[in-house]
């Protein structure tokens, strides 16, 4: 199993403007895409996320701290929520994915195995 | 050639992808796989001249790739999870050297190697390479020239896509059903890319590249050999086929380039043209054929007018602007309309050409130049130059600038 962060990237809307069919449409996609997650995998947790105008960015420049205001960047499209999975490979991955919302753009990113004190060797560099 | 170097280069040319195949399946390791069995064919190049050529070279290279590859597993220290793995999973083929007395076995893991390095989450130029240097063990300086990059530049691509196959999880797998249609329509992409780079203006014409041109249409006979009759392939096959039967004839003594009137035709190899026909023939029509097939069909269908043609005043113009009426319908692009607009222009004069042009819109020099060409053939002679140096100024490779140039001092004369 690998574990994928699905970063979902929105154009904001507002929820009460959906029609019920519609919010009943929204809903069975997502459904649709964890029953994915847990018939191939293991959902690991998931949330909606406040708009961008709640988020706030910190680099470091020069090695001072900089915390600014914002998303990483000024796009139309933000990050309005998130899963985090397990599932067997990228196509899998990639599948569920294509069940959520259509208007999302939905970018899947590997977690990067980090050795716990329980597990000294990561798994997933012997499985890769 | 000595008998050792003959036997280990047939070897390396007929099996490496299955080779390649056989310790990714295993070892699930892709970045690991081609070093050991790179270092396995130095290991043979160095021994089998002293020792002899072993009864069955490829099981020889099998053999001592693995044993390369858990050298490098034991010195990461994920060798214990490795077995452990191994005597858990059922690995998709059964190990050792056996295997390898019987290669077509082998195809499986050969598809799944085809599909894991034409993978659409890799960039088409990144699997381009990806493939040709897996699949089929062509070298990192061939492929380099082929893309006109550097060796290095081309080297760090081929890694990247490695660690994104293995870091995103890129499974080993020969696609569902329901994917595999989109999937191979990737490889057929991968492989035009692939074969298209060997023709891509460079800074002059290279035959070595338009050779290696030759390696992509090996990787869709390789593919095809695996899923035979497959008609996305089969229409690619046919078109690059055709094309590359052009190759000998592309270039004069000079080195320059030759358009396609003026070539000799009797250089064409004409038995790769009679094969293409025989593709296309057994196709289904366009209207049966998914999109990415029917406009490789079409393609071909226009690749073959020309081919088929005893003289270039012998070509059948207006049939060919059918074929592009067809394609526009299936993939409209601005490149298609202005190649139809040629052949308009060839069939019912430059006038007709000319408004078949109005509404093209495309960036870059090539959309002027057909327009200066076609008003230099009605002889209007002020808006030609216009477009001429409009084309010119538009032109960044010197090879076609210093054509247009020349074309344009031509039109000057006579006009």
């Amino acid at each position: 199993m690998k574990r994928y962060l699905f970063l979902i990237a929105a154009t904001p809307v507002d929820w009460t403007s959906f029609t019920p069919e519609q919010q009943a449409e929204f809903m069975t996609q997502h459904a649709q895409f964890e029953n994915h997650l847990t018939t191939h995998g293991r959902l690991v947790s998931t949330a909606p996320l406040a708009g961008a105008e709640a988020a706030t960015t910190i680099r470091h420049r020069d090695d001072q701290l900089v915390v600014s205001d914002g998303p990483f960047a000024e796009t139309a499209e933000v990050i309005s929520g998130y899963y985090d999975a397990e599932l067997p490979d990228l196509d899998s991955a990639i599948a569920a994915a294509a069940l959520l919302p259509h208007g999302y753009a939905v970018e899947i990113r590997p977690a990067i195995p980090t050795p716990t004190p329980d597990d000294q060797v990561p798994e997933d560099q012997a499985q890769a | 050639m000595t008998d050792a170097g003959e036997a280990l280069s047939r070897v390396v040319g007929e099996d490496w992808g299955r080779l390649i195949a056989l310790l990714v399946s295993r070892y699930r390791r892709v970045d690991l796989a081609e070093d050991a069995l790179a270092d396995a064919v130095e290991a043979a190049a160095r021994t089998w001249p002293e020792q002899g050529v072993p009864d069955n070279p490829a099981a020889w290279l099998n053999t001592t790739a693995q044993r390369r590859l858990l050298d490098r597993l034991r010195s990461e220290g994920t060798w214990q999870r490795t077995v452990e793995r191994l005597t858990t999973d059922s690995p998709t083929t059964a190990p050792g050297a056996d295997t390898m007395a019987n290669l077509p076995d082998v195809d499986d893991d050969l598809l799944r190697l085809v599909m894991m390095c034409a993978h659409p989450a890799l960039a088409l130029e990144a699997a381009a390479a990806l493939s040709l240097r897996l699949v089929l063990g062509v070298s990192t300086a061939d492929i380099a020239r082929l893309f006109l990059v550097s060796e290095p530049t081309m080297a760090a691509r081929i890694t990247r896509a490695k660690k994104k196959i293995v870091t995103a999880g890129i499974g080993f797998d020969v696609p569902a059903s329901d994917d595999l249609p989109g999937r191979l329509e990737t490889v057929a992409q991968v492989g035009y890319l692939a074969f298209t780079a060997g023709y891509a203006p460079g800074s002059g014409p290279d035959v070595v590249r338009t050779e290696l041109s030759g390696e992509a249409i090996r990787l869709v006979e390789t593919v095809l050999g695996l899923r035979p009759g497959e008609p996305v392939l089969v229409a690619l096959l046919a078109l690059m086929l055709l094309q590359h039967s052009r190759r000998d004839a592309r270039v004069d003594a000079d080195g320059q380039l030759v358009l396609l009137a003026d070539q000799d035709r009797t250089r064409w190899h004409h038995d790769e043209i009679v094969r293409a026909r025989h593709l296309i023939d057994d196709l289904d029509t366009t209207d049966e054929l998914p999109a990415l097939a029917a406009s490789n069909l079409v393609q071909a269908l226009i690749a073959w007018e020309h081919a088929s043609a005893p003289t270039a005043a012998d070509t059948a113009w207006p049939r060919i602007v059918r074929h592009y009426d067809t394609l526009l319908r299936i993939a409209p692009s601005p490149a298609a309309a202005l190649a139809r607009a040629v052949a308009v222009a060839e069939a019912d004069g430059p006038l007709a050409g000319l408004k078949a042009l109005e509404g093209i819109e495309l960036v870059g020099h090539r959309l002027e130049s057909v327009r200066a060409e076609l008003l230099t053939r009605a002889e209007r002679w002020d808006e030609a130059e216009l477009a001429f140096v409009r084309a010119i100024e538009a032109c960044d490779n010197d090879a076609e600038r210093s054509h247009l140039e020349r074309r344009l001092t031509e039109m000057r004369a006579r006009a």
